[in-house]
């Protein structure tokens, strides 16, 4: 039986702690894998269509953000279900869109002012009206260059109800 | 034996291994791009006389409010509309200064002349869904892309690459030193098919 005794001479051991750091880590990594980067928060509902052929955008710095789509769930009470444009961290109308984008564009460099491309990141449940006449704005303010963001999947997505 | 107490593990190392992780994940990690379909608008200023464009080789894709499709005039699903405008853009029905030497298909006299001359008009309506209407997008510019990446593999068959990835690496900066050698292949296979994607205003009725 000295054996037993001999166990509790030592009272508790001190718990390691070394194991600590990767705990921290790994949440650090998990963080850091999930974060995910947004220059504005969003007000609209944002599930951009699918499509394959798609192009990358790259050069941040060239690149202006229009966002469309239905307000989201805390916003509806005050804006409607209607579909609507967001610039910036604000809703704004169709009118707003020219203003926004001459902006935007004297606020880059100079070498970049020509370069500049839109990228429309709309709702895939939103109606093309909205669509036309933010791109008669464009238009209208010599922003010829436009991207339709979307995501990368196959385009059957989009016609299922 | 069992007396003996378990040594203590030497932890001094475990913040070095993860500074090495983190400096790893660091190093290797990308922010997220964003990527889409790209377009160009037309420019405001009117034309002041249109050339005339013959009906043959305007190929007419419209987009009702209930999102049905309706191709040359006639409805369609959305599935077949790449074979549908692969067989248009490809079909070289022209003869004489109009002949196309690098089409393959049917020479229909009725579909278009050559790939320069044909032109994909889009139409939608302004109920038309966002998404349904990228579908199409998406479509016609796969329809382009497999004829283009068809005569860029004739062209460059030891390059090893289709005209999609051969774009992509061109716009790669990891590839810088690439682009001069790709782009002049690029040009030539865009001037084959060249896009020509037009995009009428929406109608209010239909």
């Amino acid at each position: 039986m000295a054996k037993f005794k001999k166990k509790q001479e030592g009272g508790t051991p001190a718990i390691s702690t070394a194991s600590l750091p990767d705990i921290v880590f790994m949440l650090l990594f998990f963080f850091m894998v999930a974060t995910v980067m947004r220059d504005s928060t969003l007000m609209v509902q944002n599930t951009l269509p699918a499509a394959d052929q798609i192009q990358k955008l790259d050069k941040k710095d060239r690149v202006m953000y229009i966002y469309a789509g239905k307000p989201s769930s805390r916003y509806e009470d005050k804006y409607g279900s209607q579909a609507r444009i967001q610039l910036n961290d604000k809703f704004a109308t169709v009118e707003d869109v020219g203003a926004f984008v001459l902006a935007e564009r004297a606020s880059k460099r100079q070498e970049l002012q020509n370069v500049l491309t839109t990228a429309l990141k709309v709702d895939g449940d939103t109606n093309m009206g909205l669509i036309s006449d933010i791109k008669q704005e464009l238009r209208q303010v010599n922003a010829l260059k436009i991207n339709y963001t979307t995501r990368l999947g196959d385009y059957t997505q989009n016609t299922k109800k | 034996m069992a007396k003996r107490a378990a040594p203590e593990v030497n932890a001094g190392s475990m913040a070095d291994i993860a500074f090495l992780l983190l400096i790893f994940f660091l190093v290797t990690t990308t922010i997220e791009t964003d990527s889409g379909i790209n377009r160009k608008l037309p420019p405001t200023d009117e034309v002041v006389d249109p050339p005339i464009i013959k009906e043959r080789n305007i190929f007419t894709v419209v987009v009702n409010k209930n999102n049905q499709f309706l191709v040359e005039e006639e409805p369609m699903d959305i599935a077949n509309i790449r074979q549908a405008a692969i067989e248009f853009l490809d079909n070289g029905g022209g003869t004489g200064d109009e002949a196309c030497a690098y089409c393959q298909g049917p020479k229909d006299p009725s579909s278009s002349d050559n790939p320069e001359k044909a032109i994909i008009s889009l139409k939608n309506n302004r109920e038309t869904s966002y998404k349904v209407y990228i579908a199409v997008q998406n479509e016609l510019v796969a329809a382009y892309n497999d004829l283009r990446d068809r005569e860029f593999v004739r062209l460059n068959p030891l390059l090893g690459l289709t005209f999609v990835e051969a774009n992509k690496r061109y716009a790669d900066p990891r590839y810088e030193s690439e682009r001069k050698r790709l782009k002049p292949k690029l040009d030539e296979v865009k001037a084959m098919y060249p896009q020509k994607l037009s995009e009428a205003e929406p109608s209010k009725n239909n």
